[in-house]
């Protein structure tokens, strides 16, 4: 870890705040209703749009007729396709990076042609919601049904037609690695196991659904919008290109925001729609999406399949990783961030926590007629590590060995660091061997196993399922920007101290309740000296912080929070310079601590920050010649000698399964994990649990079911099965810190850990407890279904 | 999503609301709990002209007993059919059906007449109706039909109410002191609609089990009454009677499962709920906290 | 007769006049028919702490007091709000009344992005007052909850803060 130029590390400072669970100063306001999400905003002369969306998955739109609608009580506006798309000029979901990446011009709402159940191709702005959708019900529509590419099995098979003729066929993208002699790895081998994991399509079900409001005042040339979003200045570039505005015309404000997940960070149709609305109504318009357009329309994730196999020594060796990974995508490579990157993930991760150096996958990427996919919480992760982890334990149980012992065994070294993955990953310091012995002694795994058969003996069938992970966070410019995406990767941090002594932190990486604030806050009370409460965050606008890329693959901590350490310590240069000719003392004989300016060795009081704000803002005629005080710091940081900070950790899972019913009850769960420094326990730990328990949702319940004509079958909360508190365990979770060398801060991200394993682990915790019956499961959700099928009871 | 555009009423008394159904007919609906259809209008499913609503109607809720009889309001919160004493005492049976009726917000609000109208074949009170051998108290403008619930229940969110006619109450015979009952209900999460579920009720004696009604729901278009299982069972002849039951039920089409899943799993819970009623000295159990 | 006094509103129409005790005080306003509580508590009445996260009633985030026992306003319309008494997560707050669990939710961190917080601490609050001292075990609040969907925290933050306000209020119940 870096040293302060201080004297003293990130961690020493005097009344640090690092490492203490500080609860979160701006949570008060969300505990007593008070937080202002989008839709809560007031605005006069509102206008609120409804959308018609298609009910087919694959159509041509012969005629639209509108008058009806046009004369419905209420109603502002009646929008086509067409007429819409002379405000808002389309965009194609390709990076340079991904060679080979293919989509098609996509427009904010269809002109000709539909391509999922879902897609808006019209809207209606009305006085109220209500008055919009009863207008909607007016518009008629004729379609001509297309054949419907449902099946990724089958996109791309000679006879199936191409969703966009002008690309040939349905292969959006395709990546080929091949590592080491894999071939030959596999013909020596001892033991070979193998195996097909299907995983369930999935949505990411903000609670607050996506929302939107843009009010153009004409009169200023400044179209100011309100989003729930999570990357404030790239929707801001974005729609100042597609609304042909110079980028100063657009302000993007993201207040308080009702969930994320990755699912807040893609560009939506409906919501470029509204910006271009408001534009042309010259009027606010606001979209906020109701749960049944939600499941329609908000980005899914994860459907794939993997054909894998794993090649054994006798000894228990990993010598190799074969893999194949089929992914359907929907229509659209989705906007700027393409849907090629999961798969993408999928092929640097899998396997990525072993030794082994033989490695050959293949990722195709295809198109279909179903809702969008693209970047959700962990992206890529969960698959990765539920394809290597399944092989793993299939291959202990195969050659008779704990599998605990066999990832022991096979985990990279802690003291190889750094090094490089089978994939290519650079890695720069984790903590395999660490986290998995922390593990082990946390769940206390010997008797957890003693219990575990002494209750099969009474017919009780209890599993216990490991996963070891990595993960992607804090990225650098080689995520997206690299690929041409003007999505900054690069974050700042302004601090300004204020008369009284207070500071205000203007950052441009966002919150959405992950505890961006409160941990800004904490590193810059303890960079600047000043009491936390008396520091106070802005994020989430692009007229008021720096500019940066905002909150998406864990990056919020380890990127803005050090950059405004960086601020937070220029701050205080600043501050002990002007006190020090205040007080005819070396600057470097001073600090600041506790609001105060003090003797660096004594810590004795020299001057309290309000009264050095007292002269310097209210009688600087009193500051020796030649002293021009300034207390605005900016610093911005962006990783440079690394792509990703890689992370790592361990998770296990304790289930009983009934072999009657093939329920599964979640027991126990916990995760060691290393994020390098834990800058706020109480929040990276929450982080964890929330994470995992996303993760059990795609492991157990959540699936977008569709059926052969692309139609989904179960878009309402009641029919789409989220984690709710009756069925999801408690969760223990523990640390190992390796801090990363990159910054001075030393953390990486957090965000994605929990999610990554959770799966892999309480699926192998089900086939584990399933062992004893010669089944085993593979496909995602694991229904009671799915359980009674491998039990042969169905 | 809003709902579609209504009028709404709230009659002070039954007449007035018969009156008001009767004068609107098909496009006017009486409202209860309005836990189901409130959720139908917010999706846009259903385009009432009118909404009736039941709730500020005198004498609609509460629970009494008299001449071997529990009668209970149409309009009785299903949290307050659950918890009452009575109901606990007299009708176990019902209070160990709560805890799987939704959620406490919901249990709040929702009553039993209405979900007894409704009659969503995967909810637990028209079963335990059927189990409990209840008589479904309607009244229509010209007069008051008593049906039993074995003829109450015609199909999917079909019933025998006829166009303006509201339920008024459900009357449960006072089970005898040698009653034995049995619920299982296997649902995804807590409150979710169930994939299986059982209300059972029986008389046991030296001989084994008499009486025997089995009342499946979420396992056909209505809550069955499984009558050659009941046989088996009273023959004491579980395996037979779990035979029996794939000639009874009729699981729907459910893009998440299976038919034969759900068949599946109504013979796991027959063959629990069975050995209960068979085994225990007393009751299944306590009913669960609310 | 008072000038408050609810008027005995039988009519057949599309929109009706309602009076009832909206946080302890006593409102009065026009609504239609067809725009249920949620959207009349938040759009009339500016409580926005009333979120909405499904409109059919699954995900709990709209639910408030109705003469003291939890619902979903997003399953009552407005209109049957007359006469009554409700509570918002507003209310609650400036009366102090769930002061103890709002802290208890701050301190665990049992919030995260807080769109479900509202719900969450009013179907708590709803838990806390019928266990009247007893303290409920984690699967009883767990059952109590199973209702209000929250993405972000898994839970067991939001169990522990429910918990210590439990241990907490029958331990001062013990002391009086």
């Amino acid at each position: 870890m870096s040293t302060d130029p201080g004297g003293l590390t990130f961690l020493d400072r005097p009344n640090s705040y690092i490492g203490r669970s500080v609860p979160r100063p701006n949570a008060r306001r969300l505990l007593e209703g008070r937080g202002v999400y989008v839709d809560d905003v007031a605005m006069a002369r509102l206008g609120h749009v409804a959308f018609l969306r298609s009910p087919h998955a694959h159509a041509r739109i012969l005629s639209l007729e509108t008058g009806a609608a046009r004369a419905m009580p209420g109603v502002i506006a009646v929008v086509t396709g067409r007429e819409l798309a002379e405000v808002c000029t389309p965009w194609i979901g390709v990076l340079g990076h991904f060679k080979g990446l293919r989509s098609a011009p996509q427009h904010a709402l269809a002109v000709d042609r539909v391509t999922w159940v879902g897609e808006p191709f019209c809207a209606v702005v009305a006085r109220s919601r209500a008055e919009a959708e009863d207008a909607l019900a007016l518009i008629a529509v004729e379609f001509e049904p297309l054949p419907a590419v449902v099946d990724m099995e089958t996109a791309l098979d000679p006879g199936t037609p191409a969703i966009h003729p002008d690309l040939g066929d349905n292969l959006a993208f395709e990546r080929v690695l091949d590592v080491g002699d894999v071939d030959a790895a596999f013909r020596d081998a001892a033991c070979v196991v193998e195996e097909t994991f299907r995983f369930g399509r999935h949505t990411g079900v903000c609670l607050e659904p996506r929302a939107i409001m843009a009010d153009w005042a004409a009169a200023d040339g400044m179209l100011t919008v309100h989003h729930s979003f999570q990357a404030p200045h790239m929707m801001q570039d974005i729609l100042a290109k597609h609304l042909s505005l110079p980028e100063g015309a657009v302000r993007v404000i993201c207040r308080d925001v009702g969930g994320s997940f990755g699912i807040k960070v893609h560009i939506y149709p409906d919501e470029m729609a509204t910006c271009a609305l408001a534009l042309m109504l010259k009027r606010p318009v606001k979209f906020v999406a109701d749960r049944l357009e939600s499941f329609q329309s908000d980005i899914h994730a994860r459907d794939h399949r993997v054909t894998a196999r794993m090649a054994f020594s006798a000894e228990g060796d990993i010598l190799a990783v074969d893999m194949d990974d089929l992914t359907g995508i929907g229509p659209y490579s989705v906007y700027p961030r393409t849907s090629a990157v999961e798969a993408n993930q999928v092929v640097n991760l899998t396997g990525g926590p072993y030794r082994h150096r033989h490695y050959r996958a293949r990722a195709r990427v295809v198109l279909q007629n179903k809702a969008p996919t693209c970047q959700y919480r962990a992206v890529g992760h969960p698959i990765a590590t539920m394809v290597a982890e399944g092989l793993v334990d299939l291959g202990a149980a195969r050659l008779g060995l704990d599998p605990f012992a066999v990832r022991e065994r096979n985990v990279i070294r802690d003291d190889a660091y750094p090094c490089a993955g089978v994939s290519g990953i650079k890695l720069e310091t984790l903590s395999h061997q660490a986290a998995l012995a922390k593990l082990k002694a946390m769940m206390d795994y010997e008797a957890l196993r003693a219990e575990q058969a002494a209750l099969r003996e009474r017919g009780i069938h209890r599993g216990i399922g490991l996963a070891a992970f990595i993960e992607i966070t804090n990225p650098s410019a080689a995520f997206y920007g690299v690929g041409g995406a003007r999505i900054s990767s690069q974050d700042g941090c302004t601090i300004r101290l204020d008369p009284q002594g207070g500071i205000v932190a203007a950052v441009s990486v966002t919150e959405q309740g992950q505890g961006t604030e409160a941990i800004i806050a904490q590193i810059v009370a303890t960079a600047t000296g000043v009491p936390i409460e008396k520091v106070r965050v802005i994020s989430g606008d692009t007229q008021a912080t720096p500019y940066g890329g905002g909150t998406w693959a864990s990056r919020g901590a380890g990127i803005g929070g050090e950059a405004a350490w960086q601020a937070g310590k220029a701050l205080r240069e600043n501050v002990v310079a002007v006190a020090g000719a205040i007080l005819q003392a070396d600057p470097a004989s001073l600090d600041v601590r506790g609001g105060a300016v003090v003797d660096a060795a004594t810590g004795t009081e020299r001057m309290p920050l309000a009264e050095l704000g007292r002269i310097v803002y209210f009688r600087p005629d009193t500051l020796p010649p030649g002293v021009q005080p300034e207390f605005v710091a900016t610093r911005h940081y962006v990783p440079k000698d690394y792509p990703f900070a890689f992370t790592n950790g361990v998770q296990a899972s304790y289930v009983e399964v009934d072999p009657e019913t093939g329920f599964v009850r979640l027991l126990k769960h916990w995760c060691v994990e290393d994020c390098g420094t834990v800058l706020n326990p109480l929040l990276v730990d929450e982080q964890i649990r929330g994470g995992i328990v996303q993760g059990i949702g795609g492991a157990l319940f959540e699936h977008c079911l569709y059926d052969a004509d692309g139609q989904l079958l179960n878009g309402s909360m009641a029919d789409y099965l989220v984690p709710m508190a009756g069925e999801m365990p408690d969760i223990a979770v523990a640390h190992v810190v390796s801090p990363t060398a990159s910054s001075e801060i030393g953390a990486k991200g957090a965000g994605e850990a929990g999610t990554a394993g959770a799966p892999a682990a309480v699926v192998n915790a089900i086939n584990d407890a399933l062992r004893p019956f010669g089944a085993r499961v593979a496909r995602q959700p694991v229904t009671p279904e799915v359980v009674l099928e491998a039990l042969g009871l169905i | 999503m809003k709902a579609p555009d209504f009028a709404y009423a709230r009659p002070a008394s039954l007449d007035e609301a018969l009156a008001l159904l009767a004068a609107h007919g098909g496009d006017a609906v009486p409202l209860a709990g309005g836990q189901s259809l409130i959720t139908t209008l917010n999706m846009r499913l259903a385009a009432p002209a009118l909404l009736v609503d039941l709730n500020a109607i005198p004498g609609l809720a509460g629970i009494s007993e008299a001449d071997g009889v529990v009668r209970i309001g149409a309009m009785t919160r299903h949290r307050d059919v659950g918890t009452d004493p009575l109901v606990r005492e007299r009708l176990p049976l019902l209070a160990a059906a709560l805890p799987h009726i939704a959620h406490p917000a919901i249990r709040n609000r929702g009553t039993i007449g209405g979900s007894v109208a409704l009659a969503d074949p995967a909810t637990e009170w028209p079963a335990c109706c059927l189990a409990g051998e209840a008589t479904i108290v309607v009244r229509g403008p010209q007069a008051e039909r008593r049906i039993a619930a074995e003829n109450f229940f015609l199909g999917l969110y079909t019933t025998a109410l006829e166009p303006g006619e509201i339920v008024t109450a459900v009357e449960f015979p006072v089970p005898g002191p040698d009653a034995v009952w049995g619920f299982e209900e296997l649902s995804r999460r807590h409150g979710d609609y169930a994939l299986a579920g059982l209300a059972a009720t029986a008389r046991r004696g030296a001989g084994g089990l008499t009486g025997v009604r089995l009342a499946f729901f979420g396992l056909a278009d209505r809550p069955v009454l499984a009558r050659a299982a009941a046989a088996a069972i009273e023959a004491g002849d579980v395996k037979g009677a779990q035979g029996a039951l794939s000639g009874e039920l009729d699981p729907p089409e459910d893009p998440a499962l299976r038919p034969a899943t759900r068949l599946h799993l109504a013979r796991v819970i027959l063959g629990r709920v069975a050995g209960r009623m068979l085994d225990k000295p007393a009751q299944d159990g306590v009913p669960h906290a609310v | 007769m008072p000038s408050d006094a609810p008027d005995r509103d039988t009519a057949v129409a599309r929109e009706h006049a309602v009076s009832f005790t909206l946080n302890g005080e006593r409102v009065r306003c026009q609504v239609p028919a067809r725009t249920h509580l949620g959207d009349l508590l938040r759009g009339t009445f500016g409580l926005t702490g009333v979120h909405l996260g499904c409109e059919h009633g699954v995900c709990g985030a709209c639910t408030v007091l109705v003469d003291g026992r939890a619902v979903r306003a997003c399953l009552m319309l407005g209109v049957q709000a007359e006469g009554a008494t409700i509570e918002t997560v507003e209310g609650l707050s400036e009366s102090g009344r769930i002061r103890d669990l709002q802290d208890a939710f701050h301190a665990r961190n049992a919030l995260q992005c807080g769109y479900c917080t509202p719900g969450m601490l009013v179907t708590a609050a709803e838990l806390l007052a019928e266990c009247a001292g007893e303290i409920p075990s984690r699967e009883a609040i767990r059952a109590a909850i199973s209702g209000n969907y929250c993405r972000c925290t898994g839970y067991h933050a939001i169990v522990d803060a429910i918990a210590t306000t439990a241990e907490a209020r029958a331990a001062r119940e013990t002391a009086e």
